[in-house]
């Protein structure tokens, strides 16, 4: 057996998956290792909850195969075992108070429902001081936090959380990202969707990005940005003017806008690759520019999701299909020319 | 193509044998949507007002003058402790069981949608038969802990203010209060049948409309259709047909001897919706598509799949009552009308002989007989109305004239008499008659009876 497979925690190989006409997930492929933030991201209706609703057992998939932790998933409605997560919410009964809600859990999962663990999670989540509030007066992001609690009370192997993010203030994003690394440090594997790109680079390893049920891109988020894509980047020197001249005349560098207002200063926005980009300061620090501040307008990730994700709109259609007919006619030019 | 998410029994080998280990046994899952149910403050308002509300009316009641003789047993209300919890049940049966129903069945499925937890609910517990089951328990545990307030409460009260003490039946026959007890709890628990009926359905509209309030009304809906079509002349055996029907046919238990005919096929329809609609839901539900977090099962193909069934149950038990028994009329003839008042009088005319200290004369001395029209002759003397009228006779032991007295009858569809006296006013005039214990209730001014609807067992 290979052994690289053996230590998955998740294996899907063309998984697809249909809703009457609609094609939620098309020919995916994902793995993912233990001790692993991955990251799921992709436009609205790209798939990601479909996604993970397979991971926890919430749907079938209608092709390919899939294993969670080592076992393959069956045809029956079920989560693997060592798989907690949440996918639309966090799924908290307001009526109860968050110890209640947990209690109910660990009674239904057959634990005392008394368990010191309960404490621990709500600790871990930073809920202690409103455990004996209804749930139904907590904020989004306090529903979040217990929603998380749920999970972490079956010890996950696998925990697959949609939208985590979602509501928490800075103090709350803190707690869940804690709490998430930690999981990863001790061997879990944590895969989540999310909209914020910042919180994903952040946390994550590693992404899939998905677009229209399909994945566009999956692996280490330094790929992305290693892949030789040209990024905005903006610069804040002590010397706008001479940045401006010495950026223009840079190889691989592009001005893109020479006098941008940035927080009361006159910042450079130039569109390059990294290395081009790397030699453009190494330049500037030569001809004794100060360096205040060198960063991507977008993040690469973000760059990466809008370059992957982003329709051909009604005007590029039209091009694309007149380069790819240009393409062809050379193709077949230069074949008639070789068999002459 | 819509998935349908299910637990397939299609090859899934080792994992889906895994999976079945892991399901969360029904037990459990029923303690946890108990745990839901019972934190939900309506809920615990219900059962606070269950457990105390029928009391404290029963209480407030026997401390008045006037009693409600509009409602069955009413007028006995200060005679004794039992005719509280049949008052209680009248007006439960028409109004508060069906409530509750709908509060506690009718929301049961709906709140995980409106809750956005299915989902949740599915990763835990990993099977929907095993939910749609703990749900359905817990639900029945809900209601049975409400109805066991209202007879607890409604008992407690009438017994503290009015006293254990013997009840009059529906056709005039004392109960003693052992026996009133029993017939009582009894009562309740044929009562309980239909009111499950009625979780079934609404079970069924909580499954079938998701998210959307109609769920919750759906007993409270079918209840008050069922108390539409009761008031209307409609055939006995499409009443029989309706599954609330137990609720008002337990009446047939306070005669003597019991009229059991229509509260048994009552009954048996009432089990036959339970385990009918039950089956739909559950059909309905493990069928559902829960992997689409925005569809919540509604829609008309899910609604016609819910009704049909019911529909078709309801014409079969129609037609097999009606094949069955000669019950495609109104089910009140002037012969039983007849039969009833004459029985209702003998035992009520004993009661006041006993009551007056008078020499003991028994049902056979007495030899009542009565003679009833409508309309003075005018019309058939058949059918509900308030225009039926009696001339009630009997004999007196050693005395050669008889006695007559005149009842003016207001007969609801149910079969229920409302009994009137219309003299002589010795006899019926008055609604107290001395005593040598002081003024008590007069048993022949006004009483109740019943006209059994079914073809008529034997009369005590």
């Amino acid at each position: 057996m290979d052994t690289q497979r053996a230590v998955r925690a998740v294996r899907a190989r063309g998984i697809t998956k249909c809703f009457g006409d609609v094609v939620a997930l098309d020919d995916v492929d994902l793995d993912l290792t233990p001790g692993q933030i991955h990251g799921l991201v992709g436009p609205n209706g790209a798939g990601k909850t479909t996604l993970l609703g397979l991971l926890l057992g919430l749907a079938v998939a209608d092709g390919g195969s899939l294993e969670v932790l080592g076992r393959p998933v069956g045809r029956a409605l079920a989560a693997p075992a060592g798989v907690a997560g949440f996918v639309d919410g966090p799924g908290l009964y307001p009526s109860l108070t968050a110890r209640q809600n947990l209690a109910a859990l660990a009674a239904l999962r057959g634990q005392d429902r008394r368990s010191r663990r309960i404490d621990e999670v709500l600790g871990e989540v930073g809920l202690t001081e409103v455990a004996d509030d209804r749930a139904r007066g907590f904020s989004l992001g306090m529903r979040q936090r217990l929603g998380l609690a749920a999970a972490l009370l079956t010890s996950p192997r696998l925990l697959v959380l949609d939208e985590p993010s979602n509501g928490l203030d800075p103090a709350g994003k803190k707690h869940v990202h804690g709490v998430l690394t930690r999981l990863a440090d001790e061997g879990a594997t944590v895969v989540l969707s999310s909209h914020r790109m910042d919180d994903l680079e952040a946390l994550c390893s590693e992404v899939t990005i998905l677009a229209t049920g399909r994945v566009r891109f999956s692996g280490p988020i330094g790929k992305l940005a290693a892949d030789g894509r040209e990024l905005d980047y903006r610069l804040l020197t002590s010397d706008p003017a001479a940045a401006r001249r010495l950026a223009a005349a840079a190889p691989g560098v592009r001005v893109v806008d020479g006098a941008a207002a940035w927080r009361g200063a006159e910042a450079l926005v130039v569109r390059s690759s990294a290395p081009a980009l790397e030699r453009l300061v190494t330049r500037l620090v030569g001809e004794d520019l100060a360096i205040r501040e060198v960063a991507p307008v977008v993040s690469p990730l973000e760059a990466a999701f809008l370059a992957l994700t982003e329709e051909p709109t009604d005007q590029q259609e039209p091009q694309e299909r007149q380069e790819r007919h240009e393409q062809a006619e050379q193709q077949e030019q230069r074949k008639q020319e070789a068999d002459r | 193509m819509t998935t349908t998410v299910v637990e397939h029994d299609v090859a899934g080998g080792d994992a889906d044998t895994e999976a079945d280990a892991l399901r969360v046994p029904v037990t459990r899952a029923y303690r946890f949507e108990l745990d839901k149910l019972v934190s939900q403050w309506r809920i615990r308002l219900l059962t606070l007002v269950c457990w105390t509300a029928p009391g404290l009316f029963v209480a407030a009641v026997n401390q008045q003058s006037t009693l409600p003789s509009d409602t069955l047993f009413g007028r006995w209300m200060h005679a004794t402790g039992w005719a509280g919890p049949l008052v209680v049940l009248g007006f439960a049966g028409s109004w508060a069981l069906p409530l509750l129903v709908s509060v506690v069945a009718g929301d049961v499925f709906a709140a995980e949608d409106r809750l956005g937890t299915w989902r949740h609910l599915l990763v835990a517990v990993r099977s929907p038969r095993r939910i749609f089951w703990a749900k359905a328990l817990a639900a029945l545990t809900v209601l049975v802990l409400l109805v066991a307030g209202l007879v607890a409460s409604s008992v407690a009260g009438g017994v503290a203010t009015a006293g254990n003490r013997p009840l009059v039946g529906l056709d005039g026959h004392t109960l003693t209060p052992s026996a009133a007890a029993g017939n009582v709890l009894l009562a309740w628990a044929c009562a309980l049948v239909p009111t499950l009926a009625l979780a079934a359905i609404g079970l069924l509209g909580s499954v079938v409309l998701g998210r959307s309030p109609m769920g919750l009304l759906v007993p409270a809906l079918v209840a008050v259709a069922m108390q539409l079509a009761q008031m209307l002349p409609l055939p006995v055996a499409l009443r029989l047909a309706l599954p609330g029907y137990a609720f008002v046919s337990w009446n047939g238990l306070f005669a003597d001897p019991a009229q059991l005919d229509e509260l048994l096929v009552a009954l048996a329809v009432s089990l036959a919706w339970i385990v009918v609609a039950t089956a739909v839901a559950y059909r309905l539900f493990v069928r559902r598509d829960f992997t689409n977090a925005t569809d919540d099962g509604t829609g008309r193909r899910m609604s016609l799949r819910a009704v049909l069934p019911l529909v078709a149950l309801f014409a079969l038990t129609f037609g097999g009552i009606a094949a069955a028994t000669p019950s495609t009329g109104s089910g009140i003839t002037q012969a039983k009308v007849q039969q009833s008042v004459a029985t209702a009088f003998a035992h009520l005319y004993r009661l006041q002989t006993a009551e007056l200290n008078r020499p003991a004369v028994t049902e056979a001395q007495l030899q009542v007989t009565a003679t009833c029209d409508r309309s003075d002759g005018q019309v058939d003397p058949v059918g509900a109305g308030n225009d039926w009228r009696c001339v009630v006779t009997w004999h007196l032991p050693g005395t050669t004239a008889p006695g007559n007295a005149v009842y003016q009858l207001n007969i609801a569809s149910n079969g229920r008499i409302e009994a009137d006296g219309d003299g002589p006013k010795e006899v019926n005039g008055y609604f107290l008659v001395h005593t040598p214990a002081g003024d008590a209730p007069n048993p022949l001014w006004q009483f109740d009876g019943d006209v059994e609807l079914l073809p008529t067992s034997p009369k005590g």
